[in-house]
């Protein structure tokens, strides 16, 4: 019998930007259906409507007499307040009380049991929350969700912090609950994992519910294809491959944080060196670690033909070595909103002493015109400006200070039609001009028809690299996959 | 200049000031006489040497609570140099600043290079400043008699004393710095957002270390002419005197989030603060009365600044809804 059925579902966060499609669902008691997709197929969207967090636009959801509160999600983002106790933190809805006052000794002993699900019988569930590494908070959660009544479990990646015998852990506990009748829909890049304990799978692909199959009776190959769809990518940029290949900048064996894990490559002038990948796969990190943004442990970093070693210690060294960084959150690491398009403008290249506001002012109109950077004047916030026209004011600010090696984190990410074409204009120019041009982006229409070369990254590691020969949707999307794959190994 | 950026940036101060003065001045018929406006003049000097490295401090999103024991331990130092060690007063004045230096560096640099909230450091170095003076005035007030008078008492032709003069020389040149150098817009987009001013490879550390080593200085420096104007010092002195000048960069609309701020308008709150307080006294009004509308000017003074801000926000929302359409 169905748990819940889903019918013509439709959902779109801004208006004529759906990110649910005519979608049809449904999961049976007893069964781990997997949801896979690539970044922004919409399955994080579905689970929030699933349990409530945000409503369908239309359709219909027919959880067959379950209330929202039966259907528990285990979110990828964790959730854990870290100065709460684990106990706490496991019961944070239903806190036993007596006379008023939170009866913390059954809590603890109700807590205890709860953590034994989980493989942690030996934790003191007094401790605070923040004090255990990442994956045990995982864990945390996966056990406070298993105590809740649920009738459907959406587990949203829920191994991505956790190694080898915290899984198979948890995998225990979703065929223990299987096994109950309760209906379990897993979120998950991890192929390997899907096969081993999920009976269907969905794959979703641009809000659109490509096909359902029986795990068993389906290859990965075909998974992946399916994911990454069969539309052909218009080439817009020309290669410009006969040009003699001159290095912009190299990395070699580049480490740092745990996300950056022995990243090497070359880009050389004139080029645009895409970098796809998945959300977390360690793109932006590499990206700042190069810039000086974040420590790096290990590896080297060269510039120009000479080769040059270059060892950034903070953004101010990556500066002066015409390095430019666009980062992927404006808002938080790009702009000075309540200050002026010409105060933002300026904010790198200006050296000098004193303030040249007719100058800074003729420098913001001069480079905005390169970026069509629409405004009423240049004294006015950057936070007035729309999304697409705030992200060209970080671009002309790198134009400013003549940059030579360009790192782009998700440039056109929130940016509207027109502005995208500006930015793509642009980057011409820049190519035109010689300049190295590293972009990173999770559009991989985007990617595949401005880039001369892709670099993958998967995990932390680099897992492909394609020419426009060679490249496909398919190809690309598996390398994506790729790091997560014989985690068991890499864990042990 | 032009006259709308003083018209929208300066005027309303000044006229609240104005008022201030017209309503105690109708209230009191001795208010408008040299006596009052002359100890007014005299309280202003140090006070707003303070607030000017207050108003930094407070624009790179950081505070210093030490300023007033800092000031303390100075004029202690000073006095002491003077009277008991007979050194020269232009020597012992630059002992002073120093000290005050010194105690900007240790705040500035535990603040910023071990990232401790500059609430925590300034709120210790505050205590350590004033158990050194204890330690060094042996608890008791150092008099210098009338060494300092010249600091203090008016220059013959302008008739203000030259305290004043640096003072304001001192608003003056750090309004330039702050609006017209490169290095003080870049503390207004420190306290704006650091992250996006560290990306664009602009180096913060100095900077904010730069600004509490300012304010000891001015301290330091303030501290001569608080000891000028009291004949001696005593480690008390300086009680209380952080919250005046806070209270004084608050009125002026500079901002505890940091990123605004502008040392013109520290300076007439400093005006305000004072008038305020002598007012009041000079109408007779009772000491606890005098705390009371104290309090409920600053309160009144920072929500006024938070719904401009507000103000500020809504329409910027509307605007943005405008251009989506």
């Amino acid at each position: 019998m169905n748990a819940i059925t889903i019918q013509n579902l439709q959902k779109s966060y801004v208006p004529g930007v759906p990110v649910l499609k005519d979608f049809d669902f449904e999961i049976a008691e007893g069964e781990v259906h997997a949801l896979v997709g690539s970044n922004g197929a919409g399955k994080s969207t579905l689970a929030k409507i699933l349990t409530g967090l945000t409503p369908a636009n239309s359709g219909n959801i027919d959880r067959h007499g379950r209330d929202e509160s039966a259907i528990v999600l285990v979110l990828q983002e964790l959730n854990i307040i870290p100065t709460l106790t684990i106990a706490e933190n496991i019961y944070i809805n239903a806190l036993p009380r007596r006379f008023g006052v939170i009866n913390q000794a059954s809590l603890n002993h109700k807590a205890k049991q709860a953590l034994g699900r989980v493989g942690l019988k030996n934790l003191d569930p007094s401790l605070p929350a923040g004090s255990l590494g990442v994956g045990q908070q995982q864990l945390i959660e996966i056990a406070s969700a298993l105590e809740k009544e649920s009738s459907v479990l959406i587990l949203d990646e829920p191994t991505a912090a956790l190694t080898g015998p915290e899984i198979e852990l948890l995998f225990d506990n979703v065929r223990a609950l299987q096994k109950q009748g309760v209906a379990i829909l897993y979120i998950s890049h991890r192929m390997d994992e899907i096969a081993r304990i999920c009976d269907r799978v969905t794959v979703m692909r641009d809000g659109r519910r490509i096909a359902t199959h029986q795990v068993s009776e389906v290859e990965t190959t075909q998974l992946v294809a399916e994911m990454a769809g069969s539309e052909i990518s218009s080439r817009t940029a020309a290669p410009s491959q006969q040009k003699e290949k001159i290095t912009g900048i190299s990395v070699s064996n580049l480490s740092g944080g745990e996300k950056v894990k022995n990243v090497s490559f070359d880009a050389y002038r004139g080029e645009i060196l895409g970098i796809a990948g998945l959300i977390g796969a360690g793109r932006t990190e590499t990206l700042r670690a190069i810039f000086g943004a974040d420590p790096i442990s290990g590896g080297e970093i060269r510039l120009g033909p000479e080769q040059i070693p270059f060892h950034p210690k903070s953004p101010s060294d990556s500066v002066a070595k015409k390095l430019a960084l666009v980062p992927e959150d404006r808002k938080q690491d790009g702009l000075l909103l309540p200050l002026s398009i010409t105060a933002n403008t300026v904010l790198a290249s200006n050296r000098s002493l004193l303030l040249d506001d007719a100058g800074d002012r003729n420098a913001t109109v001069t480079t905005g015109e390169r970026l069509a950077l629409k405004y009423d004047s240049p004294d006015q916030a950057v936070g007035d400006l729309s999304g697409g026209n705030q992200q060209k004011v970080v671009i002309s600010r790198w134009l400013l200070c003549e940059s030579d090696i360009y790192l782009f984190d998700e440039p056109t990410r929130g940016v509207d039609v027109a502005a995208k074409e500006s930015i793509y204009t642009l980057l011409d120019e820049l190519v035109e001009a010689n300049k190295t041009i590293i972009l990173v982006s999770s559009d991989l229409t985007e990617l595949m028809s401005i880039s001369h070369r892709i670099l993958v990254m998967s995990n932390g590691r680099i897992t492909g690299e394609f020419e426009p020969e060679t490249w496909s949707r398919e190809a690309i999307t598996a390398a994506a996959f790729a790091g997560y794959e014989n985690r068991k190994e890499t864990a042990a | 200049m032009n006259m709308k950026r003083f018209l929208t940036d300066y005027a309303p101060m000044f006229i609240i000031w104005v008022i201030l003065i017209l309503l105690f001045g109708s209230l009191s018929d001795n208010f408008l006489s040299s006596r009052t406006l002359s100890t007014i003049a005299g309280q202003v000097p140090p006070l707003v040497l303070v607030c000017c490295g207050m108003t930094l401090i407070l624009i790179v999103a950081g505070i210093d609570l030490s300023v007033g024991s800092v000031l303390a331990f100075c004029a202690t130092l000073f006095c002491l140099l003077i009277s008991k060690g007979n050194w020269p007063v232009p020597i012992a004045g630059l002992a002073a600043i120093a000290a005050g230096g010194v105690f900007g560096l240790i705040n500035g640099l535990v603040s910023v290079c071990f990232k401790v909230p500059s609430f925590i450091v300034t709120l210790g170095t505050l205590k350590i400043a004033f158990g050194l003076s204890l330690l060094i005035s042996r608890s008791e007030t150092i008099t210098v008699g009338m060494k300092l008078e010249n600091l203090i008492s008016p220059l013959p032709v302008l008739g203000i004393p030259i305290s004043f003069i640096v003072a304001l020389c001192l608003v003056v040149i750090g309004q330039f710095i702050l609006s017209k150098t490169i290095y003080g817009r870049h503390l207004i987009a420190i306290g704006t957002n650091e992250s996006a001013v560290r990306l664009a490879g602009v180096a913060t550390t100095w900077k904010k270390v730069s600004v509490f080593v300012v304010t000891g200085i001015l301290a330091g420096l303030a501290s001569i002419f608080f000891a000028a104007r009291l004949g001696g010092a005593n480690a008390d002195l300086g009680n209380g005197f952080e919250l005046s000048a806070i209270a004084a960069v608050v009125i002026g609309g500079t901002s505890l989030m940091g990123g605004r701020g502008s040392l013109i308008n520290s300076f007439l709150g400093v005006l305000i603060i004072l008038t305020l307080d002598a007012g009041l006294a000079q109408v007779g009004a009772d000491e606890w009365v005098k705390h009371v509308i104290t309090g409920m000017v600053i309160i009144l003074a920072v929500l006024l600044d938070v719904m401009r801000g507000e103000m500020g926000n809504r329409l910027l929302q509307k605007y943005q809804q405008l251009r989506q359409k």
